[in-house]
C-alpha cells in the first residue's frame, strides 16, 4: 500500500477540481491517503506532490504541520483524551491516567495488538461535556472511568463498528460531484500558479 | 428572557433540525430567495451594517464594516468560512454545524451575494467528523435541490461552495493562517500590512473571512431586518450570542443569551442557565473569553456580557468561551495546562512565540514537578514581558512582538494567575526548597 | 523584495531623531541601512521577499498613533513616520529576541565554520546576555547531515530564519528543502532520499546567518581571520558574475557571490548576479588546487614518443618558436593556427591576437571550438544588456536551456517573469527550464529552426513542425513594444548556420530588436572582441575594413581571412596545418565532432598546448607550457552583454606557470619580434587606447564595469551580420531520430572534472526518448541501444522522458562516459540517428 489507488485518484481529481488552484487540495488528499493506508506513507506524499504539482518536500512540510496526519502506523482506534482546561478541571488528566492503566500503555503509544493508540490532546470543542474524548474523532462525553472500560470492551468486541470506522476514515459522507456545480470562470485568480 | 428570540439555535432541539426538509419547513432558504429577488447586494450589505453584527470568532470586528474593505473592482473575491473552532473552552460553532448546517449554508449564500464573492470555502476543523458529515450531506442536498451552485434558487446568480477540512492545528483558526492552510501550505500566519485578507487574502485576492456563528445570524437578519437585530442587546453588542460555560458550574452548557445585557452572574447562577457553582463552592476565578483571555474574578461577576465593557475591564469575550474555576482549583496547574496549550500550538514562525512559550512551559513544568527555584517567578515574568511587553501588568489591549497574538495569549492566563495567586506559586517553590 | 515606486518622490522619515529622505514603499530597515543605521536582523535579505520571522529587527515605530514595536523589515516607510532604534523599549525587545534565539543554539562556535563571521555570534558578543537563564536541555538533532553532495545541514544551529528555504523556493524555484514539523520542533530538511540537488544550493550556505549550512568544499578549511580576499568576476561562464575570491596560505578556499547594489537603489547598470552564484561557479575553484595542475613546461621525449619530460621555460619556448618557424618556412604563415583564448583575460586574448596576426602572420585563429556561433553574427548584431532582456516587452528565446548554459541568467529571467517585467517566447526542440516561465513555448523539429522562425515572421512556406496558431500568436506579440532576442546554439548536433539564418531573418524583420548572443565559455565575448576569430580584428571590425587602422597600429596583417575552428581542424587532419597552438583549448572535449578533432590532433605535425590542467588534447601535445589560471592573474574580462569588469589575482600560480599574455610575449621574443607588451597595466592601457569601443576599461570601476563595443563611431566599420539564403526544410522520415546534443551545467570540462565535489554531478550520457518511442523500441529501463549516425556508431544507455517529443533523441554534451559525441559530423545541417536494441 502506498501510492493512491485508481479509484482514489478518481476522487483526488474530483477534489482538486473544486479549487481554483491544485495546491489547495493538498490537505484533503493527505486525508485521502491516510484513509487508504491508515497513515501517510512516503509514496503517498510523492504521489500527492505529482497530483498538486508541488515537490515532495513541500507536501511533507504541509503534512507534518498538522497533528492528525500520522507518518507511521497507529492503532485501529485513535483515542484522544482531552486534558485541556475545561476537561482538566473535571478530571481529564485522571481520565487519561486511567486510560493508560486500562490499556497498559503511555499516552502517545499503541497497544501491542495494534488496536489502540492513546493520545493526550488539546481542546476538542466539547468543553461543556467534560471530561471528554474522541475515538477516531467520534465523541464520548462526560466519560467516567467505568464508561471508559466499557467503551474499550465494546470497541474490542466490534460492537461499535457501525459508529466508529477504522482510523483514517474521517467523514463517511463526502461532498459529491453534481451537475449543478456552477464552475464560474471568474473564480480563477489572475496570477499563474507556478509563479505565485 | 422569554421574549428574546432564538436567532441561531431555533432548530437545536429538533431531532431532524439538520435535514433539508425540516430546514425548508421551518422557513429556511427564504432569506436568500428574498435577497436575490428583491434586494441588491448593497442593500443586503446595508442590512448587516444596520444590524451592527459583531464577528463571533474572537476579534469582534463588525462584519458589515469588514465587508466594505474589499477594494472595489478587484476580482475574483472569495468568502472563507472559519469553522476551525479550537480555542480552549470554545464550543458553539461545532453545534451550529452539526445541528443546523443549512442555516450556515444560507448565511454563506447571503454573505457571498452581498460581497459578490465568486466562490466560498467552508473550512471545518479536522477533528469534527460529525460536523463534516452533516455539512457534506447538507451541501449535497442543497446542490441537488438547487439552493447552491448553478442558478441559486432558480435565479441567474450562481455560487459554488467547497467543503474543506483542516487536519489539527489551532493556529489555523487565525484568519491569515487559515488562508495559508487553504492554499495547501503550513498554517503559518502571514499578517503583513496592507495584506489583510479583505485586500489580499486567498491567492492574494480580496477575501472575506467570517466565523461560523457570525454567518449563522444572516438568515434571521435578512428575514427580520437589521434593525430588529440591532434592537436586541446593548448599543454596540447587538443581537443574541452563544456562550459556552464550562468548568465548575452545576449545569455547564451552550446558551444563547441577549448580547451586552446579560451579566456573568446571570449566566452562572440563574436556573435556566448554569444554576450556580458546583457543590455550592466559592468562585475562585473565571475565563471570560477563551484560553487567551486574562482571567476575571468575583468582582467582575456583575459586568454585562458586552464586548466594550469587558474590554475596558482588561479582558475580552473573545470566542464566547467561559471557563469557571471554583475554590478547589490548583491555579498553578491550570496555568501550566494553558501555557502548554499555546506552546504546543505555536506555528513556529516568530522567535518569541516559538521559543518563549516552550520555555515558559518548561519552567512551570519544573515548578510543578518540585524543581522550582526562587528566581523562577521573576524569570516567568520577564520571559512573558519579552513575548508581550507589558503583559506582567496585564496591559490591555496587549502588545506583541510577534505576527499573531498566539504567543501573547500564553502570557494572559499565566500573568493573571501569578498576579492574583502568587503565594500558590511560591508554595510549590518553597516545598521544593524544603525537600532539597 | 521592496517594490520601490517608479516616480522619484520621496517621503520624510525621522530615524533616531535624524530626518532622512526615503523612497515610497521602501522598508524601514532598508531606508535606515541606506542612511547608515544598521538594524540587527537575521531573516531579512534585501534580495528576497520579507517574512518577518526572526523578529530581531523589531523597533519602535510611530506612524501617528504613538510608538509601537514593529518589525522594521515588514513596515514600509510613510511620510512623517518616526523610528527609534535605540529606545529602551526597542533594546529590551531585541535583547529578549536574541536570548530566545540562543536558548536552543549550541555553544560550538569554536568548531563552527561560521565562527568569526557569524551574525548571531556578533550580535551576542555585542549585546547578548552574559550567560543563559535556561537550565533545561537544549533541542537536539543528529549533527550535520548531508542534504546534497555540496551542502551539510546542522539543525541544532539553525535559527529558522527561512532564508535557505525561501531562496530555494522564491529565487531558485527548487523547493527541495522545506520546514518540516511544527512549532518548537520545526526543522529544515529535505524529503527522505530526495537531496537538495539544486544548481544554486551554495547560495544557501552563503546567506545562512549561522553555521547551520556549510559547504562540503569549505568545512574546516580555514578561519575567517586568516582569509585574504579580493573582488573579481567569475570566469566559469560568460555571465561574469561578481565574486569575492578568498584564499588562505596562498590557496583559494572559497568563492562568494557579491551584490554590488544590495538595496537595488543605484541607477544605471544593475548588478549581473545580485549576489547569487551557480554551484559550478562557486565550487569549481577546487580545480585550481588540483594535484594534476601543470606546473612546469613539458617536451615530448625524443627517446619515448609516449612520454613528456620536464623542460626549462627557455628551452620549451625556443622549441615552440622553432616549431612555428619551421612550419612558416615550409608552407608559409598559413601552416600555423591558434585555437582558444576564450578562457583567459582580454589582455591574453589581445596578446595572442596580435602575436598571430603580426609576428606569425596567420589569420587561422579561433576562440570557439566550432561549438558556438559565427563571430560576425555575435559581433555584428546590436547587443542587448541583461537588464534589457529582463525588461523587454518580449524576450524571444532561440537558444539552449539557460539553466544549463548560463545558470545565473536563468535566475535573472525567472525573477523578471515573476515580477511581470518581461514575457518570454521560447522556440525549442524539447522542454527546457524556460518552458514553465514562457508565455508561449513553441516546439520545432530539430534542424528546422529557420523554417519555424520564417513562418513566425510571416514568410510563406514550411513551418518546421511548429504549430501555426502559436506562430501567429508569437508574431502578434513580436509586434508589440520592445524586443530582445536570445540567440544561441541549442544543439551541437545542428549546424550553427541554422541559428545564423534565424537571427538574421529576425534582425531584418525587426530592425529595432537587440540581441543576447548566448555563447557560454568564460571570456569568449572578450576573445572575440579582441579579434580571436578568422577575418575579424579587435573592435568588431573585419580584416579588410580594419586593415588600414590596424596596420597603422600593429604593422602588416595577413592578406586573406583564415579558417575557423572547423576549417583549422580539417586542415590539421590533412597536414595542411603543420603547427597547431592550443591556448587553453581542448578540441577533443569541446568540438562537437570528436572524430574530426582526433584526426586533427593525430594528423598535425606539432602541437603546442598552453594550459592549466591536462586535457585529452594536451596528451597529444609535443610542447606543453603551463599557464596561470583564473584567480592567478589579473586583467579584465567581458561578459555576455559586453560588460568589461576586472578580474583579480588572489594567489600566485603553481610552479613556474605564467599568464597566457606573457607566454605570447616570450614566444614573440623567441621569434625575433617584440610584441611591445611589458606589463599587465600597459596591456590594459593599450587595449583601452587602441581597441575601438574599449576606451575607459583601464579605469573600469571593478564593481560595475563598462559596456564595450557600444560606440564604434570613430573606429573602422563594424562587421556585417551574414544574411544566408533561406534554407530548405529537412525531409521527414520515420526510421530515424533527430539528434539533439544539449549542454548540461556539469560536464567533463576540466574545471568540473578536477573539482572533487563537482565531478560526481555530471549526469552522464544517456539517450532521452519520448515515452512512446521508448515503448516502441521495446528496450527495458536502464537498457542500452546501438546508435548509428552515418558510419559512426556508439552504444548508449536510454531513458524515457516526457519532455522529449516523439522522433527526437536528446543527448547531454561532453559527458565523462560519452562515446556518443562521435555521432556528430561537423558541417552536417542536422545529425540523424538510427537505433537498434542489443
Ligand atoms: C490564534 C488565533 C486563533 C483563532 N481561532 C479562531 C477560530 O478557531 N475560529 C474563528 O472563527 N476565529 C478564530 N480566530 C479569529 C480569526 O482570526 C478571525 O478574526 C475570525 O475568524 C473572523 O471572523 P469574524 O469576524 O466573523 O469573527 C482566531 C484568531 C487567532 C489570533
Ligand atoms: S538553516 Fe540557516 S538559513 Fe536555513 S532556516 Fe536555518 S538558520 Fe536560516
Ligand atoms: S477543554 Fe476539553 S473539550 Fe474543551
Amino acid at each position: 500500500m502506498s501510492r493512491l489507488t485508481a479509484e482514489n485518484v478518481e476522487l483526488a481529481h474530483e477534489m482538486i477540481g473544486r479549487y481554483p488552484r491544485k495546491r489547495s487540495a493538498t490537505i484533503p488528499l493527505l486525508h485521502l491517503a491516510q484513509e487508504q493506508d491508515g497513515y501517510v506513507t512516503d509514496e503517498a506524499i510523492e504521489h500527492i506532490a505529482e497530483l498538486v504539482e508541488a515537490t515532495p518536500a513541500e507536501v511533507l512540510g504541509t503534512c507534518t504541520f498538522y497533528e492528525m496526519f500520522k507518518r507511521h502506523e497507529v492503532g485501529r482506534y485513535m483515542i484522544n483524551v482531552c486534558t485541556n482546561i475545561s476537561c482538566q478541571l473535571l478530571g481529564g488528566e485522571e481520565l487519561l491516567h486511567h486510560a493508560e492503566q486500562t490499556l497498559g500503555i503511555r499516552a502517545g503509544s499503541t497497544t501491542p495488538d495494534g488496536m489502540f493508540t492513546l493520545e493526550d490532546v488539546e481542546c476538542i470543542a466539547a468543553c461543556t461535556e467534560a471530561p471528554c474524548l474522541q475515538v477516531n474523532y467520534r465523541y464520548e462525553y462526560r466519560v467516567g472511568h467505568g464508561d471508559f472500560d466499557r467503551m474499550i470492551d465494546d470497541l474490542r468486541a466490534g460492537r461499535l463498528d457501525d459508529d466508529v470506522p477504522p482510523h483514517g476514515t474521517l467523514a463517511r459522507i463526502r461532498q459529491a460531484p453534481t451537475e449543478n456545480w456552477a464552475g464560474r470562470e471568474d473564480t480563477v485568480p489572475p496570477v499563474a500558479d507556478n509563479l505565485s | 428572557m422569554t421574549d428574546i428570540p432564538k436567532i441561531v439555535t431555533s432548530r437545536w432541539d429538533l431531532e431532524d433540525g439538520h435535514t433539508l426538509d425540516r430546514y425548508v419547513e421551518t422557513g429556511g432558504y427564504q432569506a436568500i430567495r428574498k435577497a436575490i429577488a428583491t434586494m441588491s447586494p448593497d442593500e443586503v450589505h446595508e442590512e448587516v451594517k444596520t444590524a451592527s453584527l459583531l464577528g463571533r470568532g474572537g476579534a469582534g470586528f463588525p462584519a458589515g464594516i469588514k465587508w466594505g474593505f474589499c477594494p472595489p473592482g478587484v476580482t475574483p473575491r472569495y468568502l472563507v468560512v472559519n469553522g476551525d473552532e479550537s480555542e480552549p473552552g470554545t464550543y458553539k460553532d461545532r453545534l451550529l454545524m452539526e445541528r443546523d448546517p443549512h442555516q450556515l449554508l444560507e448565511g454563506i449564500l447571503l454573505a457571498s451575494y452581498a460581497v459578490d464573492c465568486a466562490q466560498a470555502f467552508l473550512y471545518v476543523r479536522g477533528e469534527m467528523a460529525l460536523a463534516q458529515e452533516r455539512l457534506a450531506q447538507a451541501l449535497n442536498d442543497a446542490y441537488a435541490a438547487g439552493y447552491v451552485g448553478k442558478n441559486v434558487a432558480g435565479t441567474d446568480w450562481s455560487l459554488d461552495i467547497t467543503l474543506h477540512w483542516g487536519a489539527g492545528a489551532y493556529i489555523v483558526g487565525e484568519e491569515t493562517a487559515l488562508i495559508e492552510s487553504l492554499e495547501g501550505n503550513r498554517g503559518m500566519p502571514r499578517l503583513k500590512p496592507p495584506y489583510f485578507p479583505a485586500a489580499k487574502g486567498l491567492y492574494m485576492q480580496p477575501t472575506i473571512v467570517n466565523n461560523v456563528e457570525t454567518l449563522a445570524n444572516l438568515p434571521w437578519i435578512v428575514d427580520h431586518g437589521g434593525q430588529a437585530f440591532a434592537d436586541l442587546g446593548s448599543e454596540k453588542s447587538t443581537g443574541t450570542r452563544l456562550f459556552a460555560v464550562s468548568g465548575h458550574v452545576n449545569r455547564p452548557g451552550v446558551y444563547e443569551v441577549e448580547f451586552g445585557v446579560t451579566t456573568f452572574r446571570d449566566l452562572f447562577e440563574k436556573p435556566e442557565y448554569c444554576g450556580g457553582i458546583r457543590d455550592g463552592n466559592a468562585l475562585k476565578a473565571f475565563i471570560p473569553g477563551g484560553a487567551s483571555a486574562p482571567w476575571f474574578f468575583e468582582e467582575h461577576l456583575d459586568l454585562p456580557l458586552d464586548n466594550g465593557v469587558v474590554g475596558q475591564s482588561g479582558s475580552m469575550l473573545g470566542s464566547g468561551a467561559i471557563v469557571v474555576m471554583d475554590e478547589t482549583t490548583d491555579v498553578v496547574k491550570a496555568a501550566l495546562r494553558l501555557v502548554r496549550f499555546f506552546a504546543r500550538e505555536s506555528c513556529g514562525k516568530c522567535t518569541p512565540c516559538r521559543e518563549g512559550t516552550t520555555w515558559l512551559e518548561k519552567i512551570l513544568e519544573r515548578i510543578v514537578r518540585g524543581g522550582g527555584r526562587a528566581s523562577d517567578l521573576e524569570l516567568l515574568v520577564d520571559v512573558s514581558d519579552n513575548i508581550s511587553p507589558g503583559s506582567p501588568q496585564l496591559q490591555w489591549p496587549p502588545r506583541q512582538t510577534t505576527i499573531c497574538p498566539l504567543g501573547q495569549s500564553a502570557t494572559s492566563p499565566l500573568m493573571s494567575a501569578i498576579l492574583r495567586f502568587r503565594p500558590e506559586f511560591e508554595a510549590y517553590i518553597e516545598r521544593a526548597r524544603a525537600a532539597a | 523584495m521592496t517594490d520601490v515606486a517608479e516616480e522619484k518622490v520621496t517621503v520624510t522619515v525621522t530615524i533616531d531623531g535624524r530626518e532622512i529622505e526615503a523612497r515610497p514603499g521602501e522598508l524601514v530597515i532598508a531606508a535606515a541601512e541606506r542612511h547608515g543605521v544598521h538594524i540587527p536582523r537575521f531573516c531579512w535579505h534585501p534580495r528576497m521577499p520579507e517574512v518577518g520571522m526572526c523578529r530581531m529587527c523589531i523597533v519602535e515605530i510611530d506612524s501617528g498613533r504613538g510608538p509601537a514595536l514593529q518589525p522594521s523589515c515588514m513596515v514600509p516607510v510613510s511620510d512623517g513616520m518616526s523610528v527609534d532604534t535605540q529606545s529602551d523599549t526597542t533594546k529590551k525587545a531585541q535583547d529578549g529576541i536574541l536570548e530566545f534565539l540562543l536558548i536552543n543554539h549550541p555553544l560550538d562556535c569554536p568548531v563552527c565554520d561560521k565562527g568569526g563571521e557569524c551574525p548571531l555570534q556578533d550580535q551576542t558578543l555585542a549585546f547578548g546576555p552574559g550567560e543563559t537563564r535556561m537550565v533545561e536541555e537544549k533541542r537536539h538533532y543528529e549533527k550535520p547531515i548531508p542534504i546534497s553532495d555540496l551542502v551539510f545541514l546542522d539543525r541544532e544551529r539553525c535559527i529558522l530564519c527561512d532564508r535557505c528555504t525561501r531562496f530555494a523556493d522564491e529565487i531558485a524555484g527548487d523547493p527541495l528543502i522545506h520546514f518540516i514539523d511544527r512549532g518548537n520542533q520545526t526543522q529544515v530538511n529535505t524529503f527522505p532520499d530526495e537531496p537538495f540537488s539544486s544548481y544554486y544550493s551554495g547560495n544557501t550556505v552563503q546567506i545562512c546567518p549561522v553555521g547551520a549550512l556549510t559547504a562540503s568544499s569549505y568545512r574546516f578549511k580555514a578561519r575567517p581571520w586568516d582569509l585574504e580576499e579580493s573582488e573579481s568576476s567569475c570566469g566559469t561562464c560568460s555571465m561574469g558574475c561578481r565574486v569575492a575570491v578568498q584564499s588562505s596560505r596562498n590557496e583559494v578556499v572559497r568563492v562568494l557571490g557579491v551584490d554590488t547594489d544590495p538595496l537595488g537603489t543605484r541607477d544605471g547598470l544593475a548588478p549581473v548576479n545580485e549576489g547569487w552564484l551557480c554551484d559550478k561557479g562557486r565550487f569549481n575553484f577546487e580545480s585550481l588546487n588540483a594535484e594534476e595542475r601543470l606546473r612546469v613546461p613539458l617536451l615530448r621525449d625524443p627517446e619515448d614518443d609516449e612520454a613528456l619530460v620536464e623542460a626549462s621555460w627557455v628551452g620549451a619556448v625556443a622549441a615552440a618558436a622553432d616549431a612555428i618557424r619551421d612550419a612558416v618556412d615550409a608552407d608559409g604563415p598559413g601552416a600555423v593556427a591558434v585555437l582558444g583564448g576564450a578562457r583567459g583575460t582580454n589582455e591574453s586574448a589581445y596578446a595572442w591576437s596580435k602575436l598571430a596576426r603580426t609576428v606569425i602572420g596567420t589569420d587561422h585563429v579561433d576562440a570557439q571550438m566550432a561549438d558556438g556561433l559565427p563571430a560576425e553574427l555575435v559581433l555584428g548584431l546590436p547587443r542587448a544588456t541583461i537588464d534589457d532582456a529582463c525588461n523587454a516587452t518580449t524576450l524571444l528565446w532561440i537558444g539552449g536551456d539557460p539553466k544549463e548554459e548560463l545558470a545565473v541568467l536563468f535566475l535573472r529571467l525567472r525573477a523578471a517573469v515573476k515580477r511581470g517585467s518581461v514575457r518570454i517566447i521560447e522556440l525549442s526542440t524539447h522542454d527546457t527550464s524556460l518552458t514553465p516561465l514562457a508565455k508561449l513555448s513553441i516546439r520545432y523539429r530539430p534542424g528546422e529552426l529557420p523554417q519555424a522562425v520564417r513562418a513566425m515572421l510571416g514568410e510563406p512556406g514550411e513551418m518546421g513542425g511548429a504549430d501555426m496558431g502559436d506562430l501567429e500568436r508569437a508574431a502578434g506579440m513580436l509586434g508589440e513594444g520592445s524586443l530582445v532576442v536570445g540567440v544561441g546554439r541549442s544543439s551541437l548536433a545542428e549546424a550553427p548556420e541554422l541559428a545564423t539564418e534565424s537571427a538574421a531573418a529576425i534582425a531584418t524583420a525587426h530592425p529595432e530588436a537587440t540581441f543576447l548572443p548566448l555563447l557560454r565559455r568564460g571570456n569568449v565575448h572578450g576573445a572575440l572582441a579582441m579579434g580571436l576569430a578568422p577575418g575579424v580584428l579587435p573592435g568588431a571590425t573585419s580584416l579588410d575594413d580594419g586593415r588600414a587602422y590596424w596596420t597603422e597600429q600593429w604593422g602588416d596583417l595577413p592578406a586573406e581571412p583564415g579558417l575557423d575552428a572547423g576549417g583549422i581542424l580539417e586542415a590539421a587532419a590533412s597536414g595542411r596545418i603543420r603547427t597547431l597552438v592550443l591556448v587553453g583549448a581542448d578540441p577533443l572535449g569541446n568540438c562537437p565532432d570528436k572524430d574530426l578533432a582526433r584526426r586533427a590532433l593525430t594528423g598535425v605535425g606539432t602541437i603546442i598546448s598552453i594550459d592549466t590542467l591536462p586535457s585529452e588534447s594536451t596528451l597529444h601535445a609535443d610542447i606543453v607550457l603551463p599557464a596561470s589560471a583564473w584567480g592567478e592573474t589579473p586583467g579584465t574580462s567581458t561578459n555576455i552583454e559586453g560588460r568589461v569588469t576586472s578580474v583579480s589575482q588572489q594567489v600566485t600560480p603553481p610552479g613556474t606557470a605564467r599568464a597566457d599574455w606573457m607566454i605570447a610575449a616570450d614566444l614573440a621574443m623567441a621569434l625575433g619580434r617584440d610584441l611591445g607588451i611589458a606589463s599587465i597595466e600597459g596591456l590594459t592601457a593599450e587595449i583601452a587606447e587602441l581597441v575601438p569601443g574599449h576606451a575607459g576599461i583601464a579605469d573600469t570601476d571593478p564593481t560595475d564595469g563598462v559596456l564595450a563595443l557600444r560606440d564604434l563611431a570613430d573606429g573602422p566599420a563594424r562587421v556585417a551580420v551574414p544574411v544566408p539564403e533561406a534554407s530548405a526544410a529537412v525531409p521527414v522520415d520515420a526510421y530515424s531520430f533527430r539528434l539533439v546534443v544539449a549542454r548540461k551545467l556539469y560536464d567533463d570540462a576540466v574545471s568540473t572534472r578536477y573539482s572533487a565535489h563537482l565531478r560526481p554531478l555530471a549526469v552522464g550520457a544517456a539517450l532521452r526518448l519520448s515515452p512512446t518511442d521508448f515503448e516502441r523500441i521495446g528496450v527495458e529501463p536502464g537498457g542500452q541501444l546501438q546508435v548509428t549516425a552515418e558510419e559512426n556508431t556508439a552504444v548508449l544507455g536510454v531513458v524515457p522522458d516526457t519532455t522529449v517529443p516523439d522522433g527526437v533523441a536528446v543527448l547531454a554534451a561532453n559527458q565523462p562516459d560519452l562515446a556518443g559525441a562521435d555521432l556528430v559530423e561537423l558541417g552536417a545541417r542536422l545529425t540523424k540517428i538510427r537505433v537498434e536494441t542489443l
